[in-house]
């Protein structure tokens, strides 16, 4: 961003546009450092509009046909998703609860509650699919551990978050009734963080439509599988076909999460 | 029937907010706690129940002696007093009928509780006193769709359906309109009065707590510097608990009766 | 429905009031279920084998083998690199596109085009995009750099477009009523007031660009998930855990750092 800078009149004080002109000149540099080192082929560079209008120009017209193979395939990505959400949303209630501040037993079981999570976020759906391929073989259970997996850590932080932001008033009055703490549970903090509970688990069934599509790249069921095997026999009009498919999927996945989580909420 | 001995309160943060407080409540009356904010009231009816750990001292329902219960013995001392907050304190989401039958939380156990099976006596319970408060008909409504005093309304009756031996009501009025408040305060008064119970009531509300209570216990700085019928208290007396203002106009209403 | 006196009954509304819908939401939903979880083939067998599968995965992978620390450092930076460059690239090309995309700013025409190439750039996932692109280009951080840039493209362009069509227009008009051309109208009239978000959205955008930068390797697009990919077929699993252990710290680091800076600016 550049200021037109009139003679008398300044927008920053000298300290200040040395310190903005520091960073922008940091930030160039990094910038520098990282088109400079980077490992790029360069003739891949400049040849590749050709490529791309190759691999287009071979993707066309996408095989109409192939859709009879795609369709189950496809159902079997949407369980994939609807299952491992399902899963998610039953296991992050419980790791929710003991990573809250305002409901954990004690701060050591937050803590593990906390790495739990933590491991669920940073690690890909795709990492944990190659860990799951190893431990079921290839298939749909190995994708819907992974995404089970995955989903888990993003559930239990949102909805953690939402238990320690609820009203402690509505708590103590469930306390001033003589009620033990699951009850006082149930009436004085199930209701109140409810509506997150729904409306994250959708949006996570939204997300998980997406990621379920691609782990089949692993082995862990779903399109992906056909998608990889498609490539693998440069079956291009194929592949095409299927992603057209993915696209469709997705958007209706994200239209029925949008209509829901509006009726709900 | 009812006593607190000494009762002592320091907060984790080092604020001394009861220094030995002690009163005795010998027979069903409204006792008014005056005292300006900060004075001690909200944290002497918590540690009453216990929402609030008292750091000393005793409390007494009837022969009961509160301050040493654990678990099961306080979730059922609990269960005999009943408490009405200044915010409400309903579960905004559910309905006037389930927020109601919470009251009843301290008697059913817990996979009824969660399907909401409440014995029919406490049903016919709730749908009497809702008709007795003025919300015949508002048993199906969230809690979040009520005005001001139909939430207190609701909160009033979520703690007499407990079956208190007592009630400690926490500021009832001060969200409300003035006509309001006055309607919240003698129901209140009248409900006590009709179940035989005392009630606690912390109100800064000078004029509303003289109007309807049956005595008047004055806090300054975690201390209870007056205790006495309505009718002794005096300019000297407010000055004692909220510091120095002109009284008159406040209190003229006593004067007048006296004179 | 109640009357004084008598014993009256009370149930908690239904969720969904309607009995008939209430019955089909059910049945149709207990059905899918069944249906699905009987389709993942799940069974008792091939958890028996995979327990001693993963006894022996998890022996194998402790400790984590630091001994290719140079392959590791060297996958973290280009996996660094790549998402320096890509972010740089899409908040410099999420201008055009958000102010295309902004319905209060832009053509018909002109809209319509930019709000299809973003709804096509977010609705692929990274890897599918870059599957395609490695397939196109060839291997390495080059197909890597397109992959997250076109992804961030879409993901900005939307938030960017949505920051501008809710700017206040009383700003915008002052700004015209000077006279100042179409130009001068976005720098002074818009941009003050989608400045914070842009600059929050870009250091946003830069975390999750390491993280998608950290697994399209998988697919042979770059960065350090292609040394993640190789060690789980080599069956190397404590080089792939201490490759993995490398992955969670950056990812961590950098949201550290995102939202550090992103508090300071509000």
């Amino acid at each position: 961003m550049t200021e037109i800078q009139p003679a008398i009149w300044k927008r920053f004080s000298k300290k200040q546009s040395l310190e903005r002109y520091g960073i922008e000149f940091v930030l160039l540099l990094i910038f520098i450092w990282a088109t400079q080192s980077v490992d790029i082929y360069w003739p891949f560079v400049t040849d590749a509009p050709a490529q791309a209008v190759d691999l287009l120009h071979r993707m066309t017209p996408p095989s109409v046909v192939f859709i009879k193979a795609i369709i189950p395939s496809m159902i079997e990505t949407i369980n994939i998703a609807t299952l491992s959400t399902i899963f998610a949303v039953i296991l992050s209630f419980p790791l929710a609860i003991l990573n809250a501040r305002n409901t954990t037993p004690h701060p050591i079981v937050q803590m593990v509650a906390r790495v739990i999570i933590v491991t669920s976020r940073s690690v890909n759906e795709l990492v944990w699919g190659l860990i799951f391929v190893v431990f079921f073989g290839p298939g749909v259970v190995a994708g819907v551990a992974a995404l089970t997996m995955r989903s888990l850590g993003f559930m239990a932080k949102l909805v953690s978050e939402s238990i320690e932001e609820i009203d402690h008033g509505q708590v103590e009055a469930m306390r001033a009734t003589g009620a033990n703490g699951a009850k006082v549970f149930i009436f004085g903090v199930l209701p109140q963080v409810m509506p997150i509970i729904i409306g994250t688990s959708i949006f996570r069934w939204d997300i998980n439509i997406r990621q379920s599509s691609v782990i089949g790249l692993v082995g862990a069921g779903g399109i992906g599988i056909l998608l990889t095997s498609s490539m693998n026999m440069f079956k291009w009009q194929n592949v095409s076909m299927i992603l057209i498919s993915i696209f469709v999927v997705v958007l209706a996945g994200e239209y029925v999460s949008a209509t829901v989580r509006k009726k709900l909420t | 029937m009812f006593s607190v001995k000494n009762l002592d309160k320091t907060y984790p943060t080092g604020q001394h907010a009861l220094k030995g407080c002690s009163l005795d409540i010998d027979n069903p009356q409204i006792v008014a706690i005056f005292g300006p904010s900060g004075a001690g009231k909200s944290t002497l009816i918590r540690c009453i129940n216990r929402l609030v750990e008292p750091s000393s001292g005793e409390v007494f329902l009837d022969d009961l002696e509160l301050t040493g219960l654990k678990g099961k013995d306080l979730h059922n001392a609990r269960r005999q007093m009943g408490m009405i907050f200044q915010e409400y304190n309903l579960i905004e989401r559910l309905t006037v009928m389930e927020n109601v039958l919470s009251g009843r939380l301290g008697y059913v156990g817990f996979f009824n509780a969660m399907f909401r099976r409440f014995p029919q006596d406490a049903v016919d319970e709730a749908f009497s006193l809702l008709e007795r408060v003025g919300l015949k008909g508002y048993h199906n409504q969230r809690a979040d769709a009520l005005s001001g005093g139909q939430r207190q309304r609701v909160g009033i009756v979520r703690a007499l359906i407990q079956h208190p031996k007592i009630l400690l009501v926490d500021e009832p009025t001060s969200g409300l309109d003035p006509k309001t408040a006055m309607i919240i305060m003698q129901l209140i008064k009248d409900l006590a009065i009709e179940k035989g119970i005392p009630a606690i009531i912390n109100i800064h509300d000078v004029k509303l707590g003289q109007d309807y209570a049956d005595r008047i216990i004055g806090m300054a700085d975690g201390v209870i510097v007056f205790d006495g019928p309505p009718s002794k208290v005096t300019a000297e007396t407010l000055t004692m608990i909220y510091g120095e203002e002109d009284w008159s106009k406040t209190i003229r209403k006593v004067e007048d009766e006296e004179e | 429905m109640s009357d004084t006196g008598a014993s009256t009954v009370w149930k908690r509304d239904h969720f969904i009031k309607n009995p008939i819908l209430r019955w089909i939401v059910i049945l149709v939903g207990s059905a899918y279920l069944i249906y699905a979880i009987n389709d993942m083939n799940f069974n008792l067998d091939r958890m028996r084998t995979g327990w001693p599968r993963a006894v022996d995965f998890f022996q194998r992978m402790f400790p984590p083998d630091y001994s290719r620390w140079t392959m590791i450092y060297k996958g973290v930076f280009e996996s660094l690199q790549m998402a320096i460059i890509a972010t740089t690239v899409s908040i410099f090309l999420a201008i055009p596109l958000s102010l295309a995309a902004a319905a209060n700013i832009s053509v018909k025409f002109v809209y319509v085009i930019a709000r299809a190439f973003i709804v096509l750039a977010r609705s692929f996932p990274p890897i599918l995009v870059a599957i395609m692109f490695v397939k196109a280009f060839g291997f390495g951080p080059f197909p890597g750099i397109l992959t997250l840039s076109f992804t961030a493209l879409g993901f900005m362009g939307k938030l960017l477009a949505e920051a501008i069509e809710n700017i206040d227009k009383g700003q915008v008009e002052a700004v015209r009523a000077t006279g100042a051309n179409w130009f001068k109208v976005q720098l002074y009239g818009v941009a003050p007031q989608v400045l914070p978000r842009y600059v929050g959205l870009s250091i946003y955008l830069l975390d999750i660009n390491l993280r998608a930068s950290t697994i399209i390797g998988i697919v042979g697009a770059g960065g350090i998930g292609g040394a993640l990919f190789n060690a789980f077929h080599r069956y190397e699993y404590d080089t792939a855990l201490a490759i993995l252990i490398a992955i969670i710290v950056i990812v961590l680091v950098m949201e550290f750092i995102s939202s550090k800076v992103r508090s300071r600016l509000q």
